[in-house]
C-alpha cells in the first residue's frame, strides 16, 4: 500500500517558459528542428542548389539518382534536388501568406466581435458561417479562370477562405475572458479598451492562433501543391506540386520521382502539425496529469482474489470508512492528497452530516463511497466497507466498478448539488425515472411508469403526469431536485448519498426541500449521508455529524454536542460565520444616522 | 420547427443569390479573349465580334448577369461555349460519381471515425496515444498525395486494380466498386484523421457532464450510458464535424477525381476553369453550393430535432 504523500509536497511545480517545454519535448524539438532545416534549405537555395530549378539536360532525362545529378533527373532532364529546394521557396512561402492573410483578416475582426459583440458581432460571424460552406477549391478554380494562374493571388483567396478559422478561435476566446474579473478591473481603473485588448487579451489569444497557424500552414501547403499538381500553377516555378506532377506522369518510367516531392511534403506538414502538439501540450503541462506509475517492485493487487473479512465486530454498520485517504496523481510523480485518514459510520436510519468548507475534502469521500471518483483518483490508503463487504478493501487503490456496479441505484443511491446539470436534458424526466427501476428492479415499463408518477406526487409535485411528460429545461430547478430526490429513493435504497443537496436553490425552495427530505428519511427509514457546509441544514436534519477541513475530520459527535460545545476550533469558526447565533442588529435611528455624518 | 426550417432555407437562398452575383462578377473580367479563342487566331475581327454578339459578352454586366440568372431560375443554365452540350446535362452526367464518392467517403468518415474517438475517449492510455499518432499522419498526407500513392502502388506496381477507372454512369455494380474504392479511401483518410480527435473531445466533453455521474449512481451500466445518453449528447458536435468534412471533401474530390480519372464534377470543373468556359463554370459552383446548402440545411435540422428545447417549440 501507498503512503499517503504528506500535503504541500505537491505544490512543488517547476515553472518553466513554454519555449523551453516545448523543447524539452522530444517530438516537439524535432519538429522545430524539422521545420528550420527545411525552411533553410529552401531560403537559400539559391546557394545550394547545383542547378538552376529551369536548367535543362535533354540529352539525360529521367536519370536515376547519384553521379552527377544526386536525386536523378526529371522529365525534362532537370536536377531533382535542385528543384526539390527552390521549390520548397515557393511552396512555403504561399503557405506563409496564406496564414497571415487569414490572420490579418480573423484575428482582429475576432477580437472586435468576442470584445464588443453588438451588429458587427452579428454581421461578422454570418460573413464567417458564409464563407465555411463555400468550398475551397471550386473558389479556387474560379478566382484562376477569372484573373489567371497566379500562385499569390490564389493563396490570398484561400487565406480569406480560412479567416473564418481565426475569427471564430479568437472570438470564442476572447468571449470567455471578456468578463474575466481581471479584465473587469482593468476596465475599472481606467485602462482603455485597446491596452486591454493588448495587454490581456492578446497574451490569451496567442497560443491557441499559434496551433491553429501549424494547421492551416500545413492546409495551405497541401491546396498549393494540389492546385499546381492539376497544373494550374504557374509551370516556370518548380514546386512540390509540379514535381509530383511530373512524376506522376512518369510513373510507368520512374516511380521514385514521386517520391521525393511526396516526402517533402509530409515532412513539412507533419512538423507542423507536431509543432503545434507540442506547443498545446506545452500549455497544458499545467494540468496535465500522467498516467500513474507504480513503485517498482510492487505487485498490482489481485481483483479476482477472495476479499478478506471486515473487522469482527463491525458487521452491522450499515456504512464505515477507515483511515480513507483519496490522492491525485500529478505531472511530477507525487501525489496530491485531498482526503487523508478520514474514518466514520453509518448505521441503518441514521442520519450522518459531513459538514465543511469547500476544499474540505467532504464531496471526494462522498464520492469515494459511491464509486463515482474521476478517473485519475486514486485511493492511496484505508477501507470502506458497506454493510459488512469491502467496496474498497485494504490494499485497493481504486474503487471496484464491479462491486458498486452491484450497489449503486440498488442500496446506495445519490442527489447532487445542481438539479438542472444532472438531469440529461436529451430525454423526458419521466424516462430518466423509469429507466432506472426496470434495470434496478427489473419490473416492466408499465409498472415502473406508475410507480413513478406515485414518487412524484410523493416528492411534493403537483402535477405528476405533467412533468413525468416533460423534458428537464422545462421545469424550474426546485421542481427538479425533487425528481432527483424521486429518482435516488425510487429502488428503495439503504443508504443516500446527498451533495449539498439545497445549495443551488433558491432560500424558500430550500426550505420546502430539506422538509422532504426529511419526511422521506423518516418513512423509509434509510440511512442518509447529507454532505454541506451550512450549519442550518446539520441542526435541521442531522443524528450525527463529521467535520472535515482540508481532507481531515477534525471533529465528530452527536449534533446537539457539536452545536452547543464545539471543542475543534474551526468548528467554532463555522458555526461562528452563520448568521443565527448573531445579536439582532439594532435599526438605525435618525440620531445616529445624524452621528455617524458628523 | 416549421419556421426554423423556412428561416434556415432563405439563408440558403441568399447565399445562393449572393454566390452567383460574386462569381459572375469575378468571371465577367475574365471573359475578355474568350470568343477570340473560340474563332481561333486566323478570324477577322467581324467574326470575332459576330462571336462576341453570338454569346452576350458585347452586352454590359447588368444586362448578362439578368439574363443568365433569369434563364437559371427557369432551369436553363445555358450551353457550354466549347462543347455546346447543355450546362444541365452535363452535370447531370457527371454528379451522381462525385456524389457517391464524396457520399461513401463520408459514411466511411463517420463510422470509423466515430468508432476510433469512441475508443480514445472511453479507454485512453494507449488507445489515445495511438489516435494522437495517427491524426498527425493523416494530416500529413493529403488526399491527393495518398491518391497518387495508391495509383503508384496498387495500380502500376501491384496491378491489383485498373489505373484509370472504368466507370460510366450504366456501368455495374462491380466497375463501381473496384473504381472507387481507392478514390474512397484516398480521401477518407484524410476526414477521418481530423473527425476522429474532434469526435473524441466532443465525446469526452459529454463524458463529463453532471449527468453521467447521476446515471452511473442510479445504476445504470456504462455501456448505455456512453450509447444511449453521451453519443446522443455528441451528436450535434459530431455532426457540424462531419458537415464541414463533407464541404472539404467536395473540393478534394476534384484533385482526386483528376488522378483516378473519374469522370465527375471536378474533372469538368478543372477543364472548364482552364478553358473559361463560364456557363460550365457558373454551373458547377451554382450546383456545388445546392449541395452544400443542402447538406448543411440537413445537419441544421436533424440537431434541431436531437434538441427538445428547439423541436417542442
Amino acid at each position: 500500500m501507498t503512503e499517503p504523500t504528506p500535503a504541500g509536497q505537491s505544490g512543488v511545480v517547476v515553472r518553466s517558459t513554454v519555449f523551453g517545454r516545448i523543447v524539452r519535448n522530444p517530438l516537439g524539438l524535432t519538429a522545430i528542428v524539422a521545420l528550420v532545416i527545411i525552411g533553410a534549405a529552401a531560403a537559400f537555395a539559391q546557394v545550394l542548389a547545383p542547378y538552376d530549378q529551369n536548367f535543362s539536360d535533354i540529352t539525360n532525362t529521367l536519370a536515376a539518382p547519384g553521379g552527377e545529378y544526386i536525386l536523378g533527373t526529371d522529365s525534362g532532364g532537370r536536377d531533382v534536388l535542385s528543384r526539390l529546394l527552390y521549390g520548397g521557396q515557393l511552396t512555403l512561402a504561399s503557405a506563409l501568406l496564406c496564414a497571415s492573410v487569414a490572420i490579418l483578416i480573423g484575428l482582429p475582426t475576432g477580437l472586435i466581435a468576442g470584445y464588443y459583440g453588438g451588429w458587427f458581432d452579428s454581421t461578422a460571424s454570418w460573413f464567417a458561417n458564409m464563407i465555411l460552406s463555400l468550398p475551397g477549391i471550386m473558389v479556387l478554380l474560379s478566382v484562376r479562370a477569372a484573373l489567371g494562374p497566379s500562385v499569390w493571388l490564389a493563396m490570398i483567396v484561400f487565406g480569406i477562405l480560412l479567416s473564418p478559422g481565426y475569427f471564430r478561435l479568437t472570438r470564442t476566446v476572447v468571449q470567455s475572458v471578456r468578463n474575466e474579473l481581471y479584465v473587469d478591473a482593468a476596465r475599472v481603473s481606467g485602462l482603455s479598451d485597446l491596452r486591454i485588448i493588448a495587454r490581456h487579451i492578446m497574451s490569451v489569444v496567442r497560443a491557441p492562433i499559434i496551433i491553429q497557424t501549424s494547421i492551416v500552414a500545413g492546409v495551405a501547403i497541401a491546396i498549393q501543391s494540389g492546385l499546381d499538381f492539376l497544373g494550374l500553377g504557374d509551370p516556370a516555378q518548380a514546386t512540390w506540386g509540379i514535381m509530383l506532377s511530373d512524376g506522376f506522369r512518369n510513373v510507368y518510367l520512374n516511380p521514385l520521382l514521386l517520391v521525393w516531392p511526396t516526402l517533402a511534403i509530409m515532412l513539412t506538414i507533419a512538423s507542423l502539425v507536431l509543432l503545434g502538439n507540442a506547443v498545446r501540450d506545452a500549455l497544458e503541462d499545467g494540468q496535465k496529469i500522467t498516467a500513474k506509475r507504480r513503485p517498482a517492485g510492487e505487485k498490482k493487487p489481485s481483483r479476482s482474489a477472495a476479499l478478506p473479512a471486515v473487522e469482527a465486530g463491525t458487521e452491522q454498520h450499515l456504512l464505515k470508512v477507515s483511515h480513507l485517504a483519496v490522492g491525485y496523481p500529478q505531472a511530477d510523480g507525487s501525489i496530491k492528497t485531498v482526503v487523508d485518514d478520514v474514518s466514520f459510520h453509518i448505521d441503518r436510519g441514521e442520519v450522518l452530516s459531513i459538514v465543511g468548507e469547500s476544499g474540505s475534502g467532504k464531496s471526494q469521500t462522498a464520492f469515494s463511497i459511491l464509486g463515482l471518483l474521476p478517473d485519475t483518483a486514486r485511493i492511496v490508503g484505508g477501507s470502506i466497507q458497506f454493510d459488512g463487504t469491502y467496496t474498497v478493501a485494504p490494499g485497493d487503490d481504486t474503487v471496484s466498478a464491479e462491486r458498486l456496479g452491484a450497489l449503486r441505484g440498488r442500496r446506495i443511491s445519490y442527489i447532487p448539488q445542481e438539479p438542472m446539470s444532472n438531469l440529461d436534458p436529451a430525454f423526458t424526466i419521466g424516462s430518466q425515472l423509469v429507466r432506472p427501476m426496470t434495470v434496478v428492479l427489473g419490473i416492466s415499463k408499465a409498472e415502473a411508469r406508475a410507480r413513478a408518477l406515485e414518487l412524484l406526487a410523493k416528492v411534493g409535485i403537483p402535477n405528476p403526469q405533467r412533468t413525468f411528460d416533460a423534458y428537464p429545461h422545462e421545469v424550474s430547478g426546485g421542481m427538479a431536485q425533487r425528481v432527483l430526490i424521486a429518482g435516488a429513493i425510487s429502488c428503495e435504497p439503504d443508504l443516500v448519498i446527498a451533495d449539498e443537496p439545497t445549495t443551488a436553490l433558491d432560500v424558500t425552495v430550500q426550505a420546502e426541500v430539506l422538509d422532504l427530505l426529511r419526511t422521506m428519511q423518516r418513512q423509509l427509514g434509510v440511512g442518509v449521508i447529507i454532505v454541506t457546509h451550512n450549519f442550518g441544514v446539520v441542526a435541521d436534519l442531522a443524528d450525527r455529524v463529521v467535520v472535515m477541513q482540508s481532507g481531515r475530520v477534525v471533529e465528530e459527535g452527536e449534533v446537539l454536542d457539536i452545536l452547543r460545545h464545539p471543542k475543534h476550533p474551526y468548528t467554532q469558526t463555522l458555526l461562528a460565520s452563520m448568521l443565527e447565533d448573531k445579536q439582532p442588529m439594532t435599526k438605525l435611528t435618525v440620531d445616529a444616522a445624524a452621528g455617524g455624518t458628523a | 420547427m416549421v419556421s426554423f426550417t423556412l428561416r434556415r432555407l432563405g439563408a440558403g437562398v441568399v447565399l445562393l443569390i449572393a454566390i452567383s452575383i460574386l462569381t459572375y462578377s469575378i468571371l465577367f473580367f475574365s471573359s475578355a479573349n474568350i470568343a477570340r479563342n473560340l474563332v481561333g487566331d486566323q478570324a477577322t475581327e467581324e467574326q470575332v465580334a459576330l462571336k462576341e454578339q453570338q454569346l452576350g459578352l458585347d452586352q454590359p454586366f447588368l444586362s448578362r448577369f439578368a439574363d443568365w440568372f433569369m434563364s437559371a431560375l427557369s432551369g436553363d443554365f445555358g450551353r457550354s461555349w466549347f462543347t455546346s452540350e447543355p450546362v444541365a446535362v452535363a452535370i447531370a452526367n457527371r454528379l451522381p460519381i462525385t456524389l457517391t464518392l464524396v457520399a461513401v467517403a463520408i459514411l466511411l468518415t463517420a463510422i470509423v471515425s466515430t468508432l476510433i474517438g469512441m475508443l480514445a475517449a472511453v479507454k485512453r492510455g494507449w488507445m489515445d496515444r495511438a489516435v494522437q499518432v495517427g491524426a498527425v499522419i493523416g494530416y500529413a498526407a493529403p488526399g491527393f498525395v495518398l491518391a497518387v500513392l495508391f495509383v503508384t502502388l496498387f495500380a502500376v506496381q501491384l496491378r491489383l486494380v485498373p489505373p484509370v477507372s472504368t466507370i460510366s454512369p450504366g456501368a455495374g455494380a462491380a466497375a463501381w466498386f473496384t473504381s472507387l474504392l481507392l478514390p474512397v479511401i484516398a480521401l477518407a483518410i484524410n476526414a477521418v484523421a481530423s473527425s476522429a480527435q474532434q469526435l473524441r473531445s466532443a465525446i469526452i466533453k459529454q463524458l463529463e457532464r453532471d449527468y453521467v455521474r447521476t446515471l452511473r449512481s442510479r445504476g445504470i451500466a456504462e455501456r448505455e450510458i456512453l450509447f444511449r445518453h453521451v453519443l446522443r449528447s455528441a451528436a450535434p458536435a459530431g455532426l457540424t464535424i462531419l458537415s464541414l468534412q463533407f464541404i472539404g471533401m467536395l473540393g478534394g474530390a476534384v484533385i482526386v477525381e483528376q488522378i483516378f480519372a473519374l469522370p465527375g464534377i471536378g474533372s469538368l470543373a478543372v477543364t472548364a476553369t482552364s478553358a473559361g468556359d463560364i456557363p460550365v463554370v457558373m454551373g458547377v459552383v451554382l450546383f456545388t453550393v445546392i449541395i452544400v446548402i443542402v447538406v448543411n440545411l440537413l445537419v441544421d435540422l436533424v440537431n434541431g430535432w436531437l434538441n427538445p428545447k428547439v423541436r417542442v417549440s
